[in-house]
């Protein structure tokens, strides 16, 4: 995973009847906490994993190894997160 | 109680197209009375308070609605997900600009096969050209494609071949849902029904298929062992709305011996939180065993309410598809007859 970008299809928001940050696509609702939406509104081709990791632990004190990556790997699985590998 | 997810607004029962898979209700005369405009953007509005994130406009044919830019701006304009679900029949340029400027976000366009014969006898209209300009457009204009393909024992031999052709349009998603035997599909079931030889043949395409394409697969329920999960529960993630203002925790729904509750009458939150279409089998308490005791009870919610009704009944009773129901005999029988039968006659759903 390089340059991770959000599908064409998906769009990022914010519910106020959960009052919760979510992330829309065709069939699925996806319903995040604020460090996933840090992550996904990151995700736009231009930042790498490395630098959305780091902003984040700008961000929040703990970010734990590994964790970005996990989060956004499980999201490429289910096609929500395009990789951008070149 | 939890806040639905997503609306299946049901715009309308009328169709260009006349697929014997259809999954609308045969009596389809009773949704005549059509909701109005404005009832529909009370609909809409009182579905994002709800709790409502995406809206699918459906039918039949929701481009057969005149006020259809409309409604799409009017879901847009709250913040809904907003997703066409189109035969293609009436998807133009034209149209296709004016929806894009309402804010619509995805398109998916149905195809019944993968060449003009075989696609236009299912559909009964000649429409497989239109239905692939359709997709290039959806493309060009640059929203996201789905590309769905209602299977069954005639076309599902043809899987490899929509696949491609699914691909040379670009689709960013591929739906293959196997036939759901509800309303008009229902009727016509045992010639709907494809062998177990056929159906084998094709998940080995989808598997290999599985790494190239972002495909959906709807799985074949008379073939599985354990039940579909009910839309994640009964009346708990999501609801329809029915072209007459019915509300419904899923089309299927039409068919229960439950009190209607309609929208021209009483509010959607009311409506969600105690009509009896909602309560009724909501969560678990309703379920009899073998359910009731089933460690998989918050995993296939009983399974399909409607489909217990349609093969028992008795809505309340275990979804004969699964292996472990008193009535799973219902689904075997089926099942073998598929193996055995040469192809029968599907009757052509009316177009309204």
């Amino acid at each position: 995973m390089d340059r991770p970008r959000l599908a064409r299809s998906a769009r990022l928001t914010f519910d106020r009847t959960r009052q919760r940050p979510v992330l829309l696509l065709p069939e699925t609702v996806v319903v995040l906490n604020a460090t996933g939406q840090a992550i996904l509104e990151r995700c736009d081709g231009r930042h790498t994993v490395a630098e959305i990791e780091a902003e984040l632990r700008a961000r929040y004190r703990t970010v734990p190894d590994g964790e970005v990556r996990r989060f956004l790997s499980g999201l490429v699985a289910r096609r929500v997160v395009e990789a951008g590998d070149e | 109680m939890s806040s639905p997810f997503g609306l299946l607004a049901e715009l309308t029962y009328r169709c260009p197209l006349a697929c014997a898979y259809c999954s609308n209700p045969q009596n389809m005369a009773d949704y005549a009375a059509e909701l109005s405009t404005e009832e529909w953007r009370r609909v809409l509005t009182e579905a994002r308070d709800l709790g409502v994130l995406q809206c699918h406009l459906s039918g039949g044919e929701p481009l057969l609605r005149r006020d259809v830019v409309e409604i799409v701006a009017a879901a847009s304009g709250l913040g809904l997900y907003t997703n066409l679900v189109t035969s293609a029949v009436g998807f133009n340029r034209p149209m296709a600009e004016r929806l894009r400027a309402a804010g619509l976000d995805h398109v998916q366009v149905s195809i019944q096969a993968d060449a003009p014969t075989l696609s236009d006898r299912i559909a009964g209209i000649p429409s497989f050209h239109r239905k692939v300009d359709a997709m290039s457009l959806v493309k060009e204009l640059g929203w996201p494609l789905t590309v769905n393909v209602v299977l069954h024992r005639q076309n599902i031999d043809r899987i490899a071949d929509v696949l491609e052709l699914a691909e040379t349009v670009g689709a960013d998603r591929v739906e293959l849902a196997n036939t759901q035997y509800y309303g008009w599909a229902w009727r016509n079931r045992d010639a709907l029904l494809p062998s177990r030889a056929q159906l084998e043949a094709a998940e080995r395409v989808v598997r290999a298929a599985r790494d190239r394409l972002n495909l959906i697969y709807v799985l074949p329920d008379y073939y599985s062992r354990y039940p579909k999960p009910c839309n994640g529960g009964w009346a708990a993630r999501q609801l329809t709305v029915t072209p007459n203002g019915d509300v419904l925790p899923c089309p299927a729904a039409q068919s229960l011996p439950l009190p209607r509750a309609s929208v021209r009458e009483d509010s959607l939150a009311r409506i969600w939180a105690d009509s009896p279409v909602m309560t009724a089998f909501r969560g678990t308490d309703w379920m009899p065993d073998p359910c009731r005791s089933c460690e998989r009870r918050e995993q296939d919610f009983g399974g399909c309410r409607c489909q217990a009704f349609q093969l028992t009944g008795d809505a309340a009773r275990t979804d004969p598809v699964c292996h472990l129901s008193p009535d799973h005999h219902l689904v075997a029988d089926a099942v073998t007859a598929a193996d055995r039968l040469t192809d029968l006659t599907l009757v052509p759903r009316p177009h309204r």
